[in-house]
């Protein structure tokens, strides 16, 4: 198991430069530049500046020197837009922001996704079964950019009872709406997974042999279905806080609570290299992590799966 | 006063082709530490008569008739009620040994439950006795073997496990459903000698439901004769292999090849089993059958005793069938 988590996490590292390499490139050959304005900036002073951040290299030159100074400093590399404030200092900022409302966006989606739709499988084909796939299917239609302001619409403007926006250092009434805004549709989705693969355990023959020992119905569910059932959930969740970190990018905008999503869009619109670069590189290693994660859940779950 | 008795047992699954009248009109009964074998081809109701007993049918299936255990009524018990029953006086083995344990549990724990939920039996006294029945199914080194997980065990040593769970408590009644259909040929016979081991040492009555003739001959006393969920014929075993009283029995016995007379062809019975979703009035065999001429296509002929303890139920006579 150890072999297996160390040899996964030096795959890591190969996976980490392309990615960064074809982040680099691409930005290289996008057009457009982080000091350009619309007055436009005399040739002189766009050279200088140029040669301060050291746009002016050749191409191998600068990546070579961003890469570099990852691994040897730990240095993200300044920020090409706020002055005074390099990369590290951005995601410090807006990390453990995005990182709190997304890990309890992720409980949410789990919790209420598994358990509605388990309480959907077992209770197949009456009220219950119905309303929980009706609620899943209307929440994975409803997007967040449309769920937010609905949301603000009714507990800010008419019932008064939370903040429409801010962050507050994270007190719980300023995470309450974007953890609902955000953790709606992976919840819906989760539920989709969750009630079909309790479906298919439900009628497999050693459910039926757990029935024929004269084990009572809940038993048989939460002993010998649930594992099972949930094995599909699980290597679903990979994505899905992957999902909920980039997600936050509407979040972010919408509730302006300050997380990373709002760096990320602002520097992709303002050619801010550094910080874009960044969160890239944040992100993938973040969704390396959780697929290492899942496949170490899997193993813990599944005694046929030994790494 | 029977251990089991069966009388006019219906099992039908509504399903959106229509009803599928899967069992029609079962009798049966069955003494204390007695063994019956059911006979018949694939779609003729054999398992979903065990199903239904145990209360076990799928959830668009519907039984009625009566169920008497022990001198007590179980058909659709409530569910609690049935739970006491279910493997602690009625047990079962089932078809498919690699999928009917839990790939997920130790196997211990899957052993151990059964005590632990019936007998009230603390999780390391029901491990030790779980220990002792695996060593009775013959599985060595059984203390390690707990521990280890089903996909670690060959198909034949999972049909053990199967039968030492279903002997845990020592049940009265042992329904072996197919237990050797899924194994190759040698690990069948183990396994049905185990069978009939278990049914001499634990005094357990056993209802062995088979498509396969050759593992009846050695295994059990009486056999009932099964078709389009009803019964053909029944009696002692040797009387039924020998002067079978039904051509379906006939059509069956012809079909078992053998190595002792040369044969051109495999012999088999022409048609397909019936579609039970329209039954007809009459003998469910009579569109396959030799014999079938006026009545048969009507009316089902009464299941009539003869000789010594059998029953046919068939319009021809019985010099006829040969």
């Amino acid at each position: 198991m150890l072999v297996f988590i160390l040899k996964r996490l030096l795959v890591a590292i190969p996976v980490l430069l392309i990615l960064i390499v074809g982040t680099f490139v691409l930005m290289y050959t996008a057009p457009g530049s982080p000091f350009a304005t619309d007055r436009g900036v005399p040739p002189a002073v766009l050279a200088n500046l140029e040669a301060q951040y050291g746009l002016d290299q050749p191409f191998v030159v600068q990546i070579w020197r961003y890469i570099t100074g990852i691994v040897t400093e730990f240095d993200f590399g300044p920020s090409f837009i706020y002055r005074d404030q390099d990369v590290n200092d951005l995601i410090a900022q807006g990390f453990p922001v995005t990182l709190t409302y997304g890990f309890w966006s992720f409980v949410v989606a789990v919790i209420v996704g598994g358990g509605l739709g388990i309480l959907a499988a077992v209770k197949h084909n009456t009220w219950l079964d119905y309303l929980a796939v009706g609620i899943s299917i209307g929440a994975q239609v409803l997007p967040n950019f449309v769920l937010a302001p609905i949301l603000v619409l009714i507990f800010t403007l008419w019932l008064g009872w939370l903040p429409g926006g801010g962050w507050q250092g994270g007190q719980w009434q300023y995470v309450v709406l974007p953890v609902i805004a955000l953790s709606t549709s992976f919840m819906a989705s989760i539920a989709r997974i969750a009630r079909a693969s309790m479906l298919e355990v439900l009628t497999s023959n050693f459910i039926r042999t757990a029935r024929a020992k004269g084990l009572p119905m809940r038993r048989v569910i939460f002993r010998h279905a649930l594992k099972p059932a949930l094995l599909p959930v699980i290597s679903y969740l990979g994505p899905a806080f992957v999902g909920m970190i980039t997600g936050s990018v509407v979040i972010d905008i919408y509730f302006s609570t300050g997380g990373i999503g709002q760096f990320f869009v602002a520097s992709a619109l303002n050619r801010d290299y550094g910080v874009m670069m960044g969160i890239t590189v944040l992100l993938g290693t973040l969704t390396i992590l959780f697929n290492l994660l899942v496949d170490i859940l899997y193993a813990w779950i599944d005694p046929k799966i030994r790494y | 006063m029977a251990l089991l008795d069966v009388q006019d047992l219906l099992v039908s699954f509504d399903t959106p082709d229509g009803t599928v009248h899967a069992v029609n009109g079962m009798t049966l009964s069955l003494e204390a530490g007695e063994s019956l074998a059911i006979v018949g081809e694939s779609g003729s109701g054999k398992t979903q008569l065990a199903f239904a007993i145990l209360g076990l049918l799928a959830k668009n299936g519907r039984s009625t008739g009566s169920v008497r255990f022990d001198g007590r009524e179980i058909l659709n018990l409530p569910e609690p009620e049935l739970n006491k029953v279910r493997a602690n006086e009625i047990a079962m083995i089932f078809q498919d040994p690699m999928t009917s344990l839990n790939p997920y549990m130790r196997v211990g724990d899957q052993m151990a439950e059964v005590l632990m939920l019936h007998h009230g039996a603390s999780k390391t006294k029901a491990l030790a006795e779980s220990a002792q029945m695996l060593d009775a199914v013959r599985i060595p080194d059984a203390k390690a073997r707990l521990r280890m997980y089903p996909h670690e065990f060959s198909g034949g040593m999972r049909q053990r496990i199967m039968a030492a769970i279903a002997l845990l408590c020592r049940p009265k009644l042992l329904i072996a459903d197919e237990p050797t259909t899924a194994l190759d040929v040698t690990v069948q016979n183990q396994i049905m000698e185990l069978i009939a081991d278990i049914q001499r040492d634990f005094g357990t009555a056993l209802i062995l439901i088979t498509h396969d003739l050759a593992i009846v001959a050695g295994s059990c006393a009486r056999t009932l004769v099964m078709y389009g969920g009803q019964v053909m014929e029944m009696g002692a075993t040797d009387d039924v292999f020998e002067a079978p009283s039904h051509p379906y029995t006939l059509g069956l016995l012809n079909a078992v090849p053998r190595l002792d007379i040369p044969q051109e062809a495999l012999q088999s019975i022409p048609g397909d089993p019936p579609d039970l979703t329209r039954l007809s009035p009459g003998c469910p065999f009579s569109p396959r059958c030799a014999l079938a001429h006026d009545p048969c296509g009507q009316t089902m002929p009464v299941l009539t005793g003869f000789g010594e303890g059998r029953f046919r139920a068939c319009h021809s006579d019985r010099e006829a069938v040969v």
